[in-house]
C-alpha cells in the first residue's frame, strides 16, 4: 500500500512536470496554430544555461538566467524563423520547427557531449519521511513550483490584457487583429513564455533521482507530446490533465517493473505512448480537445 | 505537316537522350567508383526508396509522420529473421533471402495496416505525435525482444541471393573489376529504385494522386466529391510504410548488420528533412532530398580535414555527422521558407518560367 502511494505521488509530481512543458506547447498552438516540434529542445537550452551558469552565479540566478534565456531562445525562433513565413498552410511551419530543432539539438548535444551536468539545486538527494512514505524532496519542489507556475499561468490566461489578446487571437486572428490585438506580440510572447516553462520542466526532469542534464533529456522532455496531445492539443485542461496522467502512468510502469518483466525493461518510458495511443482510438481529438465537427 | 511531326518527337527524344546518359552513367558506376562511393551511393539509393514512400504519404497526402523508423526497422529485422537460418542462436526460419525480402516489406505493410485506425482518422500534427510512438514501441522490442532481434548488438544480416547470384563478397571479377558486395548491390539498388519511382509515379499521376492531393489540399472538399479520406489515408500510409520497409531491406543488406540505435527518432527526422528539402509531393523531389541528406555526411567525412571547422570526431571540433546536421537542419528552415517546393520544384518552376503555380507536375 505505502508503495502504491510513493508511486502515485512521485506520479503526480513527475506528471505536473509534464504539464508545464505540455502547457508551453499547448499556448503555442492556440496563439499559432503552430505545432512546435522544437519544444524539446527549448528546454535543453535552459537546462544547459542553467547548469553551465550555477557554479559562477549560484543557483538561483543561474535559474533566472535559464529561464530567461530559453524564453529569449523562443522567442528569437518566433521572430527570426516563424515570422518569416506568409503562407496559411499550418503544418508548413510545423516543418519548420523540426528543422530549428534539429540545428538546436545538434549544437546542445554537441556541447554536452558525453557529459551528466548538474544544475547545481539545493535540494540535492534529501528524502522526506512520512510514516511509511518517503518521498524526495526535489519531487515536492516540483510539485509545488510547477502548481504555483500553472496557477499564476491561468490566472494570467484569464484577467490580464495579455491572456485577453491571447485568447482572442486562439479564437479567431482576423477579429483579434482589427480589434487592435498586435498579432506579432501574441505569438512572441506565447513563444517566450513556453520557452521559459520549458525551461522550470528542464531544473526539475534533472534532479534527484535523475543523474542530470544530458543528451537523453531531450528524450524525457519529448513525452509531454502524448500529454498535450492525450489532452487535447487546443485545451490548457487538457495538457494539465494529459501531463498528470502520463506522469502517474510512467510512475506506475517503473513502479510494478518487477512484476511485468515479461513486457521487457525500461517499459516507463514506453508507457506515455501506449496511454496516448489507447486513448486517441476512442478519441481522435484527445480528451478536451476541440472536436472537429464535419460530416460528408 | 511534316513538321509537326517532328517536333514533338525532337522534344521527346531530348528527353530520353538525357535519361539515357543518366541511365548509362548511374551503370558504369561500379567499374570506376572505389567501395565507399558506392555504399555511399546505396544509401542514398536506400534512403530515396523510403524517401519517396513518405512523401508519397506526407507530400501528396499531407499526412504527417515521425514514425518511419518504425518501419525501416520492420523491413530490416523482418528480412532478418525470415532469411536468417537459426545459426547465431537467433530466430530465423531459413527461407529463400528473395522471399524473406518480399514477406519483410508484406509484414510491414500488415504493421501499417494495423495502425489504421489512428492513421485514417487523424491528420497533421496528431497524427506526427502519435506516430512518433511507433518509435518508441519499435525501440523497446528491438531492445527486449532478444531471440527476434539480437537485443542492443543487433543481428546479422544474411547476405541476398537471388537466381543463384549471391550479393556479397564473394570475388566476381567483371571486365576485370572485381565485384564484392557493394558493386553487385548497387544494381539491385538501381532495380528497386526504378521500380518504386515509376509505380509512385503511376500513383501519384493516376486516379489515387488526384484522391490524395484532394485531402491533402481540402479534406471536406474531397469527401464530398465521394473520395472515401479514412480509407485512402489508411491505404497511403500501408503503401508508405511498405517502401519504408523495402528501403530497409536495402540498408540492412548494405550494413550488413542491424542494430536497434539506428532506427530511432532522428532517422525519421531525417526522411522528413528529405522530403521537404527535394520537395513536397514529387517523386523526383523525394529522389533529390534523400540523395541531399545521406550523402552529405559521406563528403563531410571524406574531406573533413580538408574543410575549415569540420574536424575528426572526437577531436572537439564539429564532427562531420554533426557538420551534416546543421546543414540540413538550416536546410529544412531555409528550404521551406525562401524555396517553397523545394529542390526540384524551384528548379522546374524556374525552367518552365511558371511563377504563380505551386503544383509542379509530378515525375
Amino acid at each position: 500500500m505505502s508503495t502504491l502511494a510513493e508511486i502515485l505521488l512521485n506520479g503526480l509530481s513527475l506528471g505536473s512536470v509534464y504539464a508545464l512543458i505540455a502547457l508551453g506547447f499547448v499556448v503555442i498552438f492556440r496563439a499559432t496554430e503552430v505545432v512546435n516540434f522544437a519544444h524539446a529542445s527549448l528546454l535543453l537550452a535552459g537546462g544547459y544555461v542553467t547548469a553551465t551558469l550555477h557554479d559562477d552565479l549560484g543557483f538561483w540566478p543561474a535559474l533566472l538566467v535559464g529561464i530567461a534565456g530559453a524564453a529569449l531562445v523562443g522567442a528569437a525562433v518566433e521572430f527570426l524563423v516563424m515570422r518569416r513565413y506568409r503562407g496559411s498552410d499550418h503544418s508548413v511551419p510545423a516543418i519548420v520547427t523540426i528543422g530549428v530543432d534539429i540545428l538546436l539539438t545538434t549544437e546542445l548535444t554537441r556541447r554536452i557531449g558525453t557529459d551528466v551536468l548538474a544544475l547545481g539545486d539545493p535540494w540535492g538527494d534529501a528524502v522526506l519521511k512520512l510514516g511509511p512514505i518517503s518521498l524526495a524532496h526535489t519531487r515536492i519542489a516540483a510539485f509545488v513550483a510547477a502548481a504555483l507556475l500553472i496557477t499564476a499561468f491561468l490566472l494570467a490566461f484569464r484577467y490580464t490584457s495579455w491572456g485577453v489578446a491571447m485568447r482572442a487571437a486562439a479564437e479567431s486572428a482576423e477579429t483579434a487583429a482589427l480589434m487592435g490585438v498586435r498579432l506579432g506580440r501574441v505569438s512572441l510572447g506565447a513563444w517566450a513564455v513556453a520557452g521559459g516553462l520549458a525551461a522550470v520542466a528542464a531544473l526539475f526532469l534533472t534532479v534527484f533521482p535523475t543523474p542530470g542534464l544530458e543528451r537523453a533529456t531531450s528524450l524525457a522532455a519529448l513525452k509531454a507530446f502524448p500529454a498535450a496531445i492525450l489532452g487535447g492539443l487546443d485545451s490548457t485542461t487538457g495538457a494539465l490533465v494529459g501531463g498528470l496522467l502520463v506522469g502517474v502512468t510512467e510512475s506506475l510502469a517503473t513502479g510494478y517493473q518487477s512484476d511485468l518483466t515479461f513486457l521487457g525493461r525500461g517499459l516507463g518510458d514506453l508507457a506515455p505512448y501506449l496511454v496516448m495511443v489507447a486513448i486517441l482510438l476512442v478519441r481522435p481529438s484527445g480528451l478536451f480537445g476541440t472536436k472537429e465537427l464535419a460530416r460528408v | 505537316m511534316s513538321e509537326a511531326l517532328v517536333r514533338p518527337l525532337r522534344l521527346l527524344s531530348a528527353r530520353t537522350y538525357l535519361w539515357t546518359a543518366v541511365a548509362v552513367l548511374l551503370l558504369a558506376l561500379p567499374f570506376y567508383l572505389d567501395r565507399f562511393w558506392l555504399q555511399a551511393g546505396l544509401f542514398a539509393m536506400a534512403a530515396a526508396i523510403g524517401a519517396i514512400g513518405i512523401n508519397l504519404l506526407t507530400g501528396a497526402t499531407g499526412q504527417l509522420s515521425m514514425g518511419h523508423a518504425f518501419f525501416l526497422a520492420v523491413g530490416a529485422y523482418g528480412y532478418c529473421v525470415f532469411a536468417a537460418d537459426g545459426g547465431d542462436g537467433l530466430a530465423g526460419l531459413g527461407l529463400p533471402t528473395w522471399l524473406a525480402a518480399v514477406l519483410a516489406v508484406l509484414v510491414t505493410g500488415v504493421a501499417g495496416g494495423l495502425f489504421s485506425p489512428i492513421s485514417g482518422r487523424l491528420s497533421g500534427a496528431y497524427l506526427g505525435i502519435a506516430t512518433l510512438a511507433l518509435v518508441f514501441i519499435g525501440q523497446h522490442v528491438m531492445f527486449n525482444a532478444h531471440d527476434l532481434t539480437g537485443g542492443a548488438n543487433g543481428r546479422d544480416v544474411p547476405p541476398l541471393s537471388l537466381f543463384g547470384l549471391t550479393f556479397d563478397d564473394s570475388e566476381l571479377l567483371v571486365a576485370a573489376v572485381p565485384f564484392g558486395s557493394a558493386e553487385k548491390l548497387w544494381y539491385a539498388g538501381l532495380v528497386l529504385l526504378a521500380a518504386g519511382a515509376l509505380f509512385a509515379r503511376g500513383v501519384l499521376r493516376g486516379r489515387p494522386g488526384r484522391a490524395m492531393n484532394a485531402i491533402r489540399d481540402h479534406r471536406i472538399a474531397a469527401g464530398v466529391l465521394g473520395v472515401p479520406v479514412a480509407r485512402h489515408r489508411a491505404a497511403v500510409f500501408v503503401l508508405s510504410s511498405m517502401y519504408a520497409a523495402l528501403a530497409g531491406v536495402l540498408l540492412a543488406l548494405v550494413f550488413q548488420r542491424t542494430v536497434p540505435d539506428y532506427f530511432g527518432i532522428t532517422l525519421s527526422l531525417e526522411y522528413l528533412a528529405m522530403i521537404v528539402i527535394g520537395g513536397l509531393g514529387s517523386v523526383s523531389g523525394a529522389v533529390a532530398g534523400a540523395v541531399f541528406v545521406s550523402v552529405l555526411p559521406q563528403l563531410l567525412t571524406r574531406w573533413s580535414d580538408a574543410l575549415p571547422l569540420v574536424s575528426a570526431p572526437g577531436t572537439g571540433g564539429i564532427a562531420p555527422g554533426e557538420a551534416s546536421r546543421y546543414l540540413y537542419g538550416a536546410a529544412v528552415v531555409l528550404v521551406v521558407l525562401f524555396l517553397p517546393g523545394g529542390l526540384v520544384g524551384t528548379a522546374v518552376r524556374r525552367r518552365t518560367g511558371n511563377d504563380t503555380g505551386t503544383h509542379t507536375e509530378e515525375r
